[in-house]
């Protein structure tokens, strides 16, 4: 596995129509190797929308995305699928196959029209699932997997891309908490093997724990972004989400955990 | 377990497509008003025995079991291709409205004179590339383009628009010179000379042909739009190029045979209940599984009620409902 790359939205804004309405507005990220970078923000606030502007699918209003040096916006989509691996936010197949066809669709961006994989490919399909921990039911069918089974299949298809760059959306939605858990255990030990790992997440605790760095997103905009402890401010948290909410830092794992407060009636 | 190289396809649907494929031609050569055998078939086709065999074999029935062959290699390749694409189990070319609008740029050139075998079939493939945008614009309008049923919906309108345009059209032409409107909606392959055999094999070959090359863009387009991206599809153009060579492969078959429904959606679905998921592998599968259908549905046209002959798309009709039915009830 070659090193990580940085991953840069370089003043990015997105809108589906050039005079519509902007999903994105001005975006600066820079997701560098060997870390987390968590994107996390209230519904709407453009966290998704920066993962279809990476695939192609959201019109790139102004700016670039870069993938180290390459420009996401001018490479064709191959060429994009080799360096950075997307876990989009929902799949549902219409067509099930088996969880190791399916995780082998991974390596479909290196595969000619008839080449079959090679032992390289193999193997990497085999460390893909044995990472994400699916190994037990890669002789499954997709459609008779749990909604957690399938996100961890789902991620285990991105890890068989192999790529410097690994981008999730919602990557331990349906998960419960072992299995949320395991996830970022893995994730993390994607970081340490020196990728670069950007995740969009709802998780806002589990996600202090695990990234290296937050961007919180809001009404379209970076509000605010840096190591967890000065992102996770409740001020800041409150202003966004628009909820009353109180930052504690748990003794036990020094981390900044968020508890949001019921309403004075 | 063991994970040994992936896509791997079971020999046992290999085995089975291709004696069916096999059972089927000696059956549709050696059935009819005059009954040949199947050792005296073989017999015939290689040249030798009775001569009144070889010239039935040959000469009446050979064409037509070659041009049901082809039109069911377009229709099952196509409803292959278009099922990945689109993410829809009952996506065929007949209920998606695109055969009908073949049949009526078929109908449209014969009618202004053009009568060209070769060319017939182009004038289908407008009709056909037309009925698609409007099939699309339709379920787009309707709030869903992706959603099954609004797409199928879409189809079946536009479907019968075309036939009421063909029902117009063809309304004070002569039966001389232009075939009837009946043949063009029921499906015939009454009509089987090798003239017409020729331009279908090569339009049809070229069609599946596209279609292989694109086996490997069809599983990931079968993903999903984002998941498709994600691995590397241009997925805005090979949709339209799966689109284009789909409405060429039912063009092809409308103009040589008319409107066949049924056979698109049937012979995927039981392809891909064998464990075939690759399309490069279900598409080829489809190609060769769609010829037996279509001669299995000639040969009861042609027996059923022996001498008269009954119309094709009527007997497709019938071995496809029950499979559509049966597929609806699946999608929730």
């Amino acid at each position: 596995m070659s090193a990580g790359l940085v991953l840069t939205f370089d003043d990015v804004t997105l809108a589906y129509h050039a005079d519509g309405h902007r999903v994105v507005q001005h975006a600066a990220i820079s997701a560098p190797p060997g870390q987390i970078t968590a994107i996390v923000g209230p519904n709407g606030s453009g966290k998704s929308s920066l993962v279809r502007g990476v695939l192609g699918l959201m019109p790139v209003h102004a700016g670039r995305i870069l993938a180290g040096t390459t420009d996401l916006l001018r490479a064709t989509a191959r060429e994009m699928s080799r360096l950075v691996a997307v876990m989009p936010q929902r799949e549902a197949l219409v067509f099930p196959m088996l969880v190791h066809d399916y995780v082998a669709l991974g390596r479909s961006p290196f595969l000619g029209l008839w080449d079959a994989p090679s032992a390289h490919d193999v193997a990497v399909i085999r460390g893909a699932m044995e990472r994400s921990d699916v190994l037990p039911f890669a002789a499954r069918r997709t459609d008779e997997l749990s909604g957690g089974e399938w996100q961890r299949v789902r991620l285990a298809r991105a890890l068989a891309q192999d790529t410097p760059i690994l981008l999730l959306d919602e990557p331990t939605t349906f998960l419960d908490i072992a299995h949320e858990m395991a996830t970022f255990e893995t994730l993390a030990r994607e970081a340490q093997s020196g990728r670069t790992v950007v995740l969009v997440s709802h998780t806002l605790t589990l996600v202090a724990r695990f990234a290296d760095q937050i961007v919180l997103m809001h009404e379209a905009r970076v509000a605010a972004s840096g190591p967890p402890r000065d992102v996770m401010q409740a001020a800041t948290l409150e202003a966004v989400y628009g909820w009353p909410l109180v930052v504690s830092h748990d003794p036990a794992v020094g981390a900044p955990t968020l508890v949001p407060l019921r309403r004075p009636r | 377990m063991s994970i040994t190289a992936t896509y791997r396809q079971p020999a046992v649907l290999w085995i089975a497509t291709g004696v069916t494929l096999l059972v089927l031609i000696v059956a549709g050569l050696g059935i009819g008003a005059v009954s040949v055998s199947p050792m005296a078939v073989l017999q015939a086709l290689a040249g030798q025995g009775d001569a009144i065999n070889i010239a039935i074999v040959r000469d009446l029935r050979l064409p037509r079991v070659v041009l049901a062959m082809l039109v069911g290699c377009a229709l099952g390749s196509s409803g292959a291709a278009l099922q990945g694409t689109l993410r829809n189990a009952l996506a065929e070319p007949y209920l998606l409205g695109v055969s009908g609008g073949a049949a009526v740029g078929a109908v449209l050139a014969l009618i202004v004179g053009v009568t060209a075998t070769a060319a017939v079939p182009l004038a289908a493939f407008g009709g056909a590339v037309v009925a698609v945008l409007l099939v699309l614009a339709l379920a787009r309008a309707a709030g869903g383009a992706r959603d099954p049923r609004t797409l199928l919906m879409a189809g079946v309108i536009i479907g019968a628009f075309a036939n009421a345009m063909i029902l117009i059209l063809l309304a004070d032409v002569s039966p001389e010179r232009v075939r009837g409107a009946l043949w063009w909606m029921a499906g015939s392959l009454s009509d089987a000379s090798w003239l017409r055999v020729g331009w279908l094999a090569v339009y049809v070959l070229l069609g599946v042909a596209l279609l292989v090359t694109r086996g490997r863009l069809l599983d990931v387009l079968a993903l999903g739009d984002d998941s498709a991206a994600a691995l590397g599809a241009d997925v805005g153009s090979a949709t339209r190029q799966v689109f284009l060579i789909s409405a060429l492969l039912a063009a092809a078959s409308v103009s040589a045979a008319g409107l066949i429904g049924f056979v698109g959606l049937v012979v995927p679905n039981i392809v891909r209940a064998f464990g075939v998921v690759r399309h490069r592998a279900l598409i080829v599968a489809s190609a060769l599984g769609g010829a037996s259908l279509m001669l299995l549905a000639d040969l009861l046209a042609r027996t059923v009620r022996a001498p008269l002959e009954l119309p094709l798309g009527a007997i497709t009709a019938v071995i496809g409902v029950p499979v559509f039915l049966l597929r609806l009830r699946r999608l929730r």
